[in-house]
């Protein structure tokens, strides 16, 4: 099993007068684990409710493995979708859940969910509707990582996860797909802690992507310049600069978009270069605050 | 670990090569495989598995069919020779351009290496990596 690989056309969703998904393209590749990067109500969610057809799309097409998933048993039977809920059923033990789980889900591993159980010390005959948001979040994991679906779209499941689970969910997950190649979306806030478990990078904002690339190339768009203002203009002259700061005649300024003789450039003017991590990168994208709108950074080389 | 500018997968070509050079790991020895460094630092596998297929495009590394990855023979020596190209360079030139900018004579410059290599020679150098890298086994 390498994973479904998901093709998106124009994808269009709207709640009321509210575009949520405004004519997005872009691939995800099978058997790759992709971070699905957005700030709030940038159309996260709604792309992977559409993904895992729990709502329909307004147009466009999307094709999963080849096949459009809405009402199709076989992409829906293969897709796994939890949400910050944990999508799991709330009155109900943890065992049962699994029990459930274990019928309807031809991957479903019950000894791995159980290893994950303990992983995350949690109680099997406890009900979901009484265990802390932590807790929820972590069966949310073992369920998404258990089910090894084909398709697994895991929407900011780390929420009230702390640190020492986090970092136990991303141990699991790395190690899980190792043995199971499968594809994997991610979503989440937490660009830091995630961005290198990432092959891929989608970045959503305002129902718009923005960028689809794998991750290193996405880093190495991003550039910092720093040393004296006058050649640190001289430098980013004519080139597309997202943030510029200054202290007395010492100048940073961040561009997107490197050059083959940046480099020797920087050495020969007493510049000096730096990197822009994913997450700076990710803010200087879509900051709204930043006066510039935010365009794609590289509209047709998405995929 | 691996925190500089450079792509992540460069870093990681980066460091095999340091502890080839340094000798933490010797010719013929196996590496760690792309799943083993990948669950030891967190990162996608694919990452690592660009820094190994570099470092195999190298002559750095070579790769015995479902065992694993190893040490190439001469891989030292080929890095070696390569670094010695490039050191001054890399690593001679910019030492004296800080000393001029920090009005450093030159003459300075040589008698502290002079002194650091008289010192060196005194005592037996040590391997200077402790990475995992180098208990790959």
């Amino acid at each position: 099993m390498t994973g479904f690989g998901v093709e998106v056309r124009d994808l269009t969703a709207r709640y009321g007068s509210t575009t949520a998904l405004d004519a997005v393209s872009f691939e995800i590749r099978p058997g790759a684990i992709t971070g699905l990067l957005g700030r709030n109500g940038s159309g996260k969610t709604t792309f992977l409710s559409v993904l895992a057809a729990f709502r329909r799309r307004n147009g466009g097409t999307i094709l999963v493995d080849g096949e459009d998933p809405w009402e199709n048993p076989r992409i829906m039977g293969g897709t796994c979708l939890i949400r910050e809920s944990g999508d799991v059923v709330p009155d109900e033990a943890i065992k049962e859940n699994l029990s459930f789980l274990a019928d309807r889900r031809p991957h479903f591993d019950r000894a791995t969910a159980e290893a994950l159980l303990d992983r995350f010390e949690l109680d099997p005959d406890k009900r979901p509707d009484r265990m802390s948001r932590g807790q929820r979040s972590a069966f949310g994991v073992v369920v998404g990582i258990a089910t090894r679906a084909p398709l697994t779209l895991l929407d900011e499941v780390h929420l009230g996860m702390d640190a020492p689970a986090r970092y136990a969910f991303y141990d699991a997950l790395l190690a899980d797909w190792i043995e199971h190649p499968r594809t994997i979306v991610l979503s989440s806030h937490l660009i830091g802690e995630v961005e290198r478990l990432l092959e891929d990078v989608v970045v959503i904002d305002k129902g718009r992507v923005l960028a689809a690339d794998d991750a290193t190339t996405l880093r190495e768009q991003g550039l910092t310049v720093t040393g004296p203002a006058d050649a640190v203009d001289a430098f980013v002259a004519g080139r597309r600069v997202v943030a510029r700061q200054s202290l007395g005649r010492t100048a940073q300024a961040t561009v997107i978009g490197t050059q083959a003789d940046d480099d020797a450039r920087a050495r020969a003017a007493g510049l000096e270069l730096g990197a822009v991590g994913l997450q700076d990168l990710f803010v200087h994208l879509t900051d709204r605050g930043a006066g510039e709108t935010a365009d794609a950074l590289t509209p047709q080389e998405s995929r | 670990m691996f925190d500089g500018r450079e792509p992540l997968y460069v870093q990681i070509a980066d460091q095999i090569r340091q502890d080839v050079l340094s000798g933490a790991l010797e010719a013929e020895e196996q590496v760690m495989s792309t799943t083993q460094y990948a669950t030891t630092f967190r990162i996608n596998p694919a990452t690592a598995a660009k820094a190994f297929a570099e470092l195999v495009d190298e002559g750095v590394l070579y790769k015995r069919r479902g065992v694993g990855m190893f040490v190439a023979p001469g891989a030292r020596e080929k890095l070696r020779a390569e670094r010695r190209d490039t050191f001054f360079a890399d690593v001679v030139d910019p030492v004296l351009e800080q000393a001029r900018l920090l009005g450093i004579d030159v003459d300075e410059v040589v008698a502290r290496l002079r002194e650091r290599a008289a010192a060196a020679a005194a005592a037996p150098a040590q391997p200077t990596t402790d990475t995992p890298q180098a208990g790959a086994r």
